[in-house]
């Protein structure tokens, strides 16, 4: 199901003194199966984008196509797409209302209409997605868990609609380094085992580095940049234009090229620098020993 | 979805009448109340109405925002004049067929009374519309702070109202967010009769409570931080001034009232 926007604008609070331009002229293709990452800085437009691919939004201008069908024509059912088109929004632990952990996962299926047989099993399946345990926490309050666990809750409240696309935004945010940990994992886990489509908003690069297939860079409502993420770290110069950084191993890579160690420009993953800096060292050795 | 919902009016530019000290323009506002009730004849309402043009003009707001308070009082502007146009006695007979009787008497009474609420809605949004809500609160708690000699609260009132009408667009937000965070979850805000349309809104109700009272635990906990201990000995960072502009629009509204008195005693 790949998600096409054209030329789409968006302007917050049109015709009075207070009218910002949130999003300008922006067009990119969403291909079934990659992991797409939005980085951008506070403010560059990243949260209206991804609410306009759920629908919840309409453009000022422009046309977002959901398998070539157009998101905001009259007789789209918006409400259908969204079930296919999952959006996980900024701290989705405050949507959490039913008395039940169980129960909150179910109100998206519930509202599918879906039999009961159907709905219990969806539930299992999102708890085992958010690695959860369903007899431990499936008749707690959601209000009684940790920040992390709710978070995972609202997420499994929203995987449990079965989406093809999943769209986060900024999953990670205020968790600490355990919970940010078993979340991208869990959305790693989702992209490659279950094979789904994810959007993921991050200011962080290093999550970034790790998980993305595609980056898309925003600024003041415009796209910057999109590229794999080797072309993208590539471009400090780039990044740091527009408010943004490289990850960690990107950044060490560069100060360890300037101290006139030979490495390759494009490293930005941990693992791959760890292997070059050990061949590297390695070959010093050798030449030592020699 | 909830953007058409306005309750601050505000409208941020810079003028004359936005500079006045809040306190001018809430007693202007009042006397102008008063004055509206005191115009009889067509020589008042002219007065009133050049008033408004004047004000209007001198405050950079532009005209469709002031009519945009009287949309949701078309219907009782309607009803006033024809109720008032049929059913005030009157000696000059201008129209009148079948039961249908329009005098002249009864056409100027429920043009004027019309009048009257269209003055009414468009001096108040004007205030409105002119000044800040929290500057309007403190406007408040300065002009009611005499009556704490009777142990009203002045104090704990204008910080209740400034706390309020700050935390108004805040849980907007926070509610078209969690509105949207349900939709996308599959919840139907829009269809079906009153009674499942109300069990819908509990998806929404529930974590805007929750965060309203996480907020407010908040907030409590940060002024008492701060060392917030009431209003006793507190001073303002914006001390409310009366500048020459003050004087000048208390004079052009006191020369507005005797006119309309002397209007009232002379016509």
């Amino acid at each position: 199901m790949p998600i096409e926007v054209k030329n789409l604008t968006h302007c917050y609070s049109e015709g009075n003194a207070l009218k910002t331009v949130a999003l300008n002229d922006v067009s990119f293709t969403v291909e079934d199966g990659e992991f797409l990452g939005i980085i951008g800085h506070t403010g560059s437009g990243k949260s209206t984008l991804v609410q306009h691919l759920n629908g919840l939004l309409k453009p000022s201008s422009g046309q977002i196509l959901i398998d070539g069908e157009d998101l905001n024509a009259e007789k789209t059912d918006r409400r259908a797409l969204r079930q296919r088109i999952g959006l996980v929004f900024q701290y989705p632990e405050y949507q959490l209302f039913e008395e039940t952990v169980e129960k909150d996962i179910a109100f998206g299926p519930k509202s599918m209409k879906l039999p009961e047989a159907e709905i219990e099993e969806r539930v299992s399946w999102a708890l085992e997605c958010v690695h959860l345990d369903r007899e431990t926490v499936g008749k707690k309050s959601p209000f009684e868990l940790s920040g992390g666990q709710m978070r995972r809750v609202a997420i499994a409240g929203v995987l449990a609609m079965k989406p093809s696309v999943l769209i986060l935004d900024e999953p990670s945010a205020g968790l600490d380094p355990m919970g940010r940990d078993a979340i991208l994992t869990m959305v790693e886990e989702l992209h490659a085992r279950d094979h789904i489509t994810i959007l993921m908003v991050s200011h962080s690069m290093d999550d970034m580095a790790r998980l993305a297939t595609r980056l898309l860079v925003m600024s003041e409502g415009k796209i910057a940049a999109v590229g794999t993420p080797r072309e993208i770290f590539s471009q400090p110069e780039l990044l740091s234009s527009i408010g943004l950084d490289v990850p960690e191993a990107a950044r060490l890579c560069a100060r360890l090229r300037q101290e006139g160690y030979d490495l390759p420009a494009d490293l930005y993953r941990p693992e791959e620098l760890k292997e070059h800096l050990l061949r590297l060292f390695g070959e010093r050795k050798e030449g030592a020993g020699c | 979805m909830l953007s058409n919902i306005t309750l601050g009016q505000y409208y941020p530019v810079d003028s004359r009448v936005h500079r006045l000290d809040p306190r001018t323009k809430l007693i202007l506002s009042i006397v102008f109340i008063v004055a509206v009730f005191l115009a009889k004849t067509w020589v008042g309402y002219g007065l009133l109405f050049a008033f408004i043009v004047l004000a209007a003009r001198l405050s950079n707001v532009p005209l469709k925002m002031l009519f945009r308070g009287l949309k949701p009082l078309k219907w009782i502007l309607i009803i006033t004049f024809l109720l008032n146009l049929f059913f005030t006695p009157g000696d000059t007979v201008w129209v009148s067929f079948w039961v249908i009787r329009i005098t002249k008497e009864a056409f100027f009474q429920a043009l004027f009374y019309s009048l009257r609420l269209v003055f009414l809605v468009i001096g108040t949004s004007l205030l409105t519309l002119t000044t800040s809500p929290v500057a309007l609160a403190d406007a408040m708690e300065i002009l009611l702070s005499p009556l704490k000699v009777i142990h009203f609260p002045a104090h704990e009132l204008a910080m209740m109202m400034t706390i309020a009408l700050r935390f108004v667009p805040t849980l907007l937000e926070e509610a078209d967010k969690i509105m949207k965070a349900q939709m996308a979850r599959g919840a139907d805000f829009e269809s079906g009769n009153l009674i499942t349309r109300a069990k819908a809104m509990v998806p929404l109700l529930v974590p805007l409570f929750v965060s309203a009272f996480r907020r407010a635990s908040d907030l409590a906990m940060a002024m008492e931080s701060r060392c917030y201990h009431g209003g006793e000995g507190r001073t303002r960072l914006r001390v409310l001034k009366f500048t020459r502009n003050d004087g000048i629009a208390c004079l052009v509204v006191a020369a507005l009232v005797a006119l309309l008195i002397l209007e009232g005693i002379l016509l």
